[in-house]
């Protein structure tokens, strides 16, 4: 079975958000939620990076580990999905998360928060795939129908790459040897315990 | 004319040639690809609780947090937490269990006198049962926080333990004014008699009467009782501020202290739990007259002069304050 994952070669990011775009429109994703965001390191400095980063779909997720609910699953394709039914809000996996990738819809009285809302590697959630249910908490189901994420797809320079982990490791490698250089693959020691022997 | 046009030319060639980078005073040119930021370098320059982060152009502050890898620490820490603390609860229940079965319940030499003397008042009650009610109730739902996911989600199922903890988390946030009002009423009203004093190492080595040492002398709380105080006082205020500190979450605090107040507002809590179960224990099956205290009020004169003799001595017993000319003489 596929492992799937993210990769972001940050030496081809060149921040046009056209992911964040993507993920926003495909999904409706309510305002001041961004399941992907890009964040700029070293900006206006020789040697700026720009990552573009969501939901890393972590092997052993720590937001899994400290849900008090146990309101996560892994799917076979090992994407780290959630059910808002079960979510009481409390904001652990947040504090957990090593990608800051969990986001809360509400600021509500002592730390209120609502549902999580994450990146779902465009598999929706525990609803049946592609029912109205499913998209309304968790935007469309593209694994579903075979396709990849969209923000991968809208990726304007083919930066941010997704699918099996070893096939995007290996286009990351051959991109790598070919032009001489790589600012490594961002987050994959920390996610999968594995980075990219460059 | 000519002079003119040729200084012209002349400044022109000059400002070509400064431009040209071979002529340049400073011929180091940057190569922005060598001087890229690598992700394993900025990973082991992190000091302990810093992460990467960058700039966005999104306005929640937070996401300009790109890696924080001691998210996975918080996680171990957790789960180290919530062994300990199991370990600690448990522990407390067995080694009261074993108290009672070889010591059993302890039992008032000479039997109760039938006279009283007042031990606590309204307000002392009051206090004493607004901060236990509260505790109790606070520990129940914070409990199921941290263990409710291995022991009570298989009973119910994840939708009946979804809103049972929804609720708890409710309860818990509203429930801790009153028991921070509990406390601080406490100290306000206690501070006074629970100032460590000389007695207290005599108690102590005594073993509290517990070991058949005989009952050492005590004032109106005796070292035991100080212990408990400083602790519900002491250990309950750090969880209260700890646990303000997560319920108003970001609030001046960073990540690292998030993640620290979170910690340890659980492992504060199970000390505390434990703690307070030897007091439930001792001040209701352990000790026969001891209830009464936060009961009605009042206790057993002979209860008072074993437990609490220097107190007692000072009272006098309750009869005695009535017969010694409370009630005014009517005039002749």
């Amino acid at each position: 079975m596929a492992r799937m994952k993210f990769l972001c070669d940050a030496d081809r990011c060149i921040e046009c958000n056209a992911c964040v775009t993507a993920c926003k429109n495909e999904h409706d994703v309510p305002w001041g939620i961004n399941r992907r965001r890009v964040v700029t390191i070293n900006d206006g400095k020789p040697g700026e990076r720009s990552v573009s980063m969501a939901c890393m779909h972590c092997t052993d997720a720590p937001c899994a580990a400290v849900c008090p609910v146990d309101c996560f699953y892994t799917t076979a394709d090992a994407v780290v999905l959630h059910s808002k039914e079960l979510c009481i809000g409390c904001g652990y996996c947040f504090y957990a998360c090593p990608f800051g990738a969990p986001q809360y819809p509400k600021t509500g009285n002592f730390g209120s928060r609502g549902k999580m809302d994450k990146c779902t590697y465009c598999a929706g959630g525990p609803e049946a795939d592609g029912s109205q249910a499913e998209l309304v908490a968790y935007g469309t189901n593209r694994l579903a129908e075979g396709k990849l994420p969209l923000c991968a797809e809208m990726c304007s320079t083919k930066s941010l790459l997704a699918g099996d982990g070893e096939i995007i490791a290996q286009i990351y490698k051959e991109r790598v040897t070919k032009r001489g250089y790589g600012s490594g693959a961002w987050g994959w020691k920390t996610a999968y315990k594995d980075g990219i022997a460059i | 004319m000519r002079k003119t046009l040729a200084l012209i030319a002349a400044c022109i060639a000059l400002a070509i040639a400064g431009l040209n980078p071979a002529t340049a005073q400073q011929p180091t040119s940057v190569n922005p690809t060598a001087s890229s930021v690598q992700e394993d370098k900025l990973l082991n320059a992190l000091k302990p609780n810093e992460s990467v982060s960058g700039r966005v152009t999104i306005p929640d502050s937070q996401s300009r947090r790109l890696i924080q890898p001691e998210g996975r620490d918080y996680q171990a820490e957790r789960a180290q937490s919530a062994q300990l603390g199991g370990y600690i609860i448990v522990g407390a229940f067995a080694v009261l269990s074993l108290f009672y079965l070889v010591r059993g319940r302890i039992k008032i030499t000479g039997g109760p006198s039938g006279r009283t003397i007042t031990r606590f008042g309204f307000l002392d009650r009051f206090a004493h049962w607004l901060t236990s009610t509260s505790f109790l109730l606070l520990a129940l739902t914070g409990l199921n926080l941290s263990f409710g996911r291995t022991l009570v989600l298989p009973i119910v199922g994840p939708e009946t333990f979804t809103v049972l903890t929804q609720y708890g988390k409710f309860t818990h946030n509203y429930i801790s004014f009153a028991f921070a009002a509990g406390i601080i009423l406490m100290f306000l009203l206690w501070v006074k008699d629970n100032l460590p004093a000389s007695g207290d190492i005599r108690w102590f080595a005594q073993g509290g009467g517990l070991i058949g040492l005989g009952h050492p002398p005590a004032d109106r709380f005796n070292g035991g009782q100080k212990l408990i105080f400083w602790s519900v006082v002491g250990i309950g205020g750090a969880i209260a501020v700890t646990g303000y500190m997560m319920m108003f979450p970001f609030q001046g605090t960073t990540m690292a202290d998030m993640q620290w107040a979170n910690v340890w507002h659980g492992l504060l809590g199970f000390i505390l739990f434990a703690i307070m179960i030897a007091h439930i224990y001792i001040g209701s099956l352990g000790m026969e007259g001891a209830f009464a205290a936060m009961g009605s009020g009042q206790v057993d004169a002979n209860w008072a002069r074993e437990h609490h003799s220097e107190w007692a001595a000072k009272m006098g017993t309750d009869a005695d304050r009535v017969s010694s000319g409370a009630k005014p003489t009517p005039a002749e």
